[in-house]
């Protein structure tokens, strides 16, 4: 009973979410003169085939980034940096595939290994910073992302191919890209082979949270760290480890772009994912499938969008601010009934006792 | 007859541009082509990079270049501008959507959509793209329209090393990738050739993919009160629309500053034209005008197209009067520029 309701809950909410965010989005447009009506025809239009593979191509990013920051977040860490740790890691494994040291899909096989490992790495600072010195990660992460963002430049413009205004690392060979998929029948673009990648990583954090020991003591720590530490768990170990996992997946963020796409780091390579991932972790609720229809919508609404100014004269950026109120929506609907929940259990509780305490009272009475 | 005679008009107006300067067209994008100066069959599609249309720097310059048209041709017109942090995607999507709904020309702004132009254009052999500040993508139907920003530079670093009494002046950069490291090329080897012993302070405001230095005024700001306190006295800026915390700092500071794109003297707030020696030009708005009148003309440039010294495409500004001094120097160095004696670095 209590699981079917909280199940229904688990859908309501976000429907609801998504709601509030289109009535308070056409406030928005209303206020500043828009075409209400021309902004939602466009915006909820049948995507034709070849925007259908740009929502999937752009929904499988996402949702790595996602991943890579509901890691963190089971466990009450607030990993900020997954974009510096994304950036870094893409550009370490494009350099790495650039190279070719190895043929074809062993290095497809490297670079993913280095991708995983730079990001790992990067993590593991602010990872390391919080066990031994007591440092938020949120300030970490953030001021790594900074350094992130200095370092990439620097090594991008010590390796680029130069001759060109968009400088990047050697493409990556012919032989180690990872072919599209044609399965939208009439889109001439292709959806990135490296989807298997997102639907691996998701299973993989399933498995991990939901069926493991680790995964238990993860989520553990994450709920009430003393309790945690009362039990045996060794939190220290806990974060780390957490820390080295999210940065891992981080560090996957970037491959479908790069073996699917653009071949190269580069200037141009798609920034700010790592943000838009803790976006759409917290209105996927940390679950696995959750996450996905999180970066399906809001791959779905950025790929809308882009037709907003053709047909309606309005500004793509308006679907941030939709983005946006969804998500605040979401959580503060789950804070609300979360906050309702634990008072309806106090009253219980406390029913249980009054009538508990009348008992003995009229036992020893 | 009549298009002819239309054509040689906007030709005379493209020209008294060139001579001047003035981005500012208080024409917005809706004249209706239905009346006069004329009217035409083109749809103009014009992709921005982010910031689009009232940037106050390079997607701007491109804007204002299309208002012209607007004005001479009565061409119709959409414009579609990037989001930050959007994929690769995006930026094709963009070029599609604009060539499936009949604009052509098509143009990128910014080398951003190369990529994108690379991928597009060979899906629409009967559209023409314009693409600027990029030879990445070539075609047939693809337009690079690109400018020596470094021997522009050249003529404000000659005139920097002629100004400056410290013999230190600044270079402040708004992102560090290689299209600005050529403003800063340039500019160094300009003032070198006046003074080889004066010292060059550079800044970068940001680094990529955080292309936020391209428009953060308080950044810009920081960073010129450090090169003025460091002794500097002329300021260069490539930075588009944080030039403006630059002037400011010029003004604070007592120095002088050097603007870029457009002729800055007279996109500034008044009381801060009296810091500005000279700006250094780069014609984006003349690049766009030309490239939609070639296609009006029936023979669309196409391949690489330099807007280069000699047609002015690159040039020094004049206004405000503080260079009247030494404009004969700066008109020697532009000849020997143009006349191949002098070959300046594209790259630091």
């Amino acid at each position: 009973m209590i699981r079917v309701r909280s199940m229904l809950m688990t859908m309501a909410a976000p429907i609801l979410a998504v709601a509030l965010a289109v009535l308070i989005t056409t406030v928005v447009l209303l206020a500043a003169g828009d075409p209400v009506g021309r902004v939602w025809g466009t915006i909820f239009s049948e995507p034709r085939p070849r925007n259908i593979v740009n929502i999937i191509n752009s929904g499988s990013v996402l949702y790595l980034s996602a991943l890579a920051a509901a890691v963190g977040f089971r466990m009450g860490l607030f990993n900020i940096g997954v974009d510096g740790q994304y950036r870094i890691a893409a550009f370490a494994a494009a350099y790495v595939a650039g190279q070719a040291w190895v043929p074809g899909i062993l290095n497809i096989a490297l670079a993913i290994l280095t991708a995983m490992l730079v990001g790992a790495m990067w993590a593991g600072i602010a990872g390391l910073l919080k066990v031994t010195r007591g440092i938020s990660e949120v300030i970490s992460t953030i001021m790594l992302n900074a350094i992130a963002t200095a370092l990439v430049a620097w090594m991008l413009r010590s390796v680029a191919v130069p001759g060109s205004n968009n400088i990047t690392t050697t493409p990556i060979p012919e032989s180690s890209r990872v072919p599209g998929m044609a399965l939208i029948p009439g889109a001439h673009n292709e959806i990135y082979g490296f989807v298997f990648l997102a639907v691996a990583a998701g299973l993989f954090y399933w498995v991990l949270l939901s069926r493991t020991r680790f995964g238990f003591n993860l989520r553990a720590t994450g709920a009430s760290e003393s309790a945690a530490v009362a039990s045996g768990i060794d939190t220290k170990k806990m974060i780390l480890a957490a820390m080295l996992i999210s940065g891992a997946v981080a560090g996957l963020v970037g491959m479908p772009l790069l073996f699917g796409d653009s071949y190269s780091y580069g200037v141009t390579f798609q920034p700010g994912l790592g943000f838009a991932g803790i976006a759409v972790a917290l209105l996927g609720r940390n679950h696995p499938v959750g996450i996905a229809f999180g970066a399906l919508l809001f791959a779905f609404l950025n790929e809308q969008a882009n037709a907003l100014q053709l047909q309606a004269g309005v500004s793509a950026e308006i679907v941030k601010v939709m983005q946006g109120i969804t998500v605040l929506s979401v959580v503060i609907a789950y804070e609300v009934v979360r906050r309702a929940n634990r008072a309806a259990e106090q009253r219980r509780v406390a029913a249980e006792l009054a009538r508990a305490r009348a008992e003995a009272t009229e036992v020893t009475g | 007859m009549r298009r002819s005679a239309k054509i040689m008009i906007a030709g005379m107006a493209a020209s008294l541009v060139l001579a001047g300067c003035g981005t500012d067209d208080p024409d917005g994008p809706d004249t209706d082509p239905g009346t006069d100066p004329g009217t035409s069959e083109v749809k103009v599609g014009l992709a921005y990079d982010v910031g689009g249309r009232g940037d106050q720097s390079f997607n701007d310059a491109a804007a204002a270049g299309l208002d012209r048209a607007i004005a001479d041709f009565g061409v119709d017109s959409t414009e579609s501008s990037a989001i930050d942090g959007e994929p690769e995607s995006a930026r094709e999507e963009r070029l599609i959507q604009l060539a499936d709904a009949g604009f052509n020309p098509v143009i990128g702004v910014g080398f951003a959509y190369a990529g994108a132009v690379a991928k597009v254009a060979p899906q629409f052999p009967d559209t023409q793209f314009g693409l600027i500040d990029s030879t990445d993508a070539m075609g047939d139907n693809i337009a690079n329209l690109v400018f020596p920003e470094h021997e522009g530079s050249f003529l404000v670093g000659a005139a920097a090393a002629l100004k400056s009494e410290t013999g230190k002046i600044g270079f402040i950069g708004g992102v560090n990738v290689p299209l600005i490291a050529k403003f800063e090329a340039g500019y160094a080897a300009g003032a070198l050739a006046v003074n080889p012993d004066i010292e060059i302070e550079s800044t970068y405001l940001t680094q990529p993919p955080d292309f936020s230095g391209f428009g953060d005024p308080a950044k810009g700001r920081t960073a010129a009160e450090g090169q003025f306190d460091a002794g500097a006295d002329v300021v260069y800026h490539a930075a588009g629309g944080s030039g403006l915390g630059v002037f400011q700092a010029a003004d604070t500071a007592g120095g002088l500053a050097i603007g870029v794109d457009s002729d800055q003297y007279h996109t500034v707030p008044s009381e801060l034209q009296d810091v500005i020696l000279t700006s250094m030009l780069k014609q984006v708005d003349v690049a766009v005008y030309d490239y939609i009148k070639s296609f009006i003309d029936g023979s669309p440039l196409s391949g690489e197209v330099v807007f280069g010294l000699e047609a002015g495409g690159v040039d020094y500004s004049t206004s405000g009067g503080l260079v009247d001094d030494i404009a004969d120097q700066l008109d020697e160095f532009k000849r020997q520029i143009i006349a191949g004696e002098i070959t300046v670095p594209d790259s630091m």
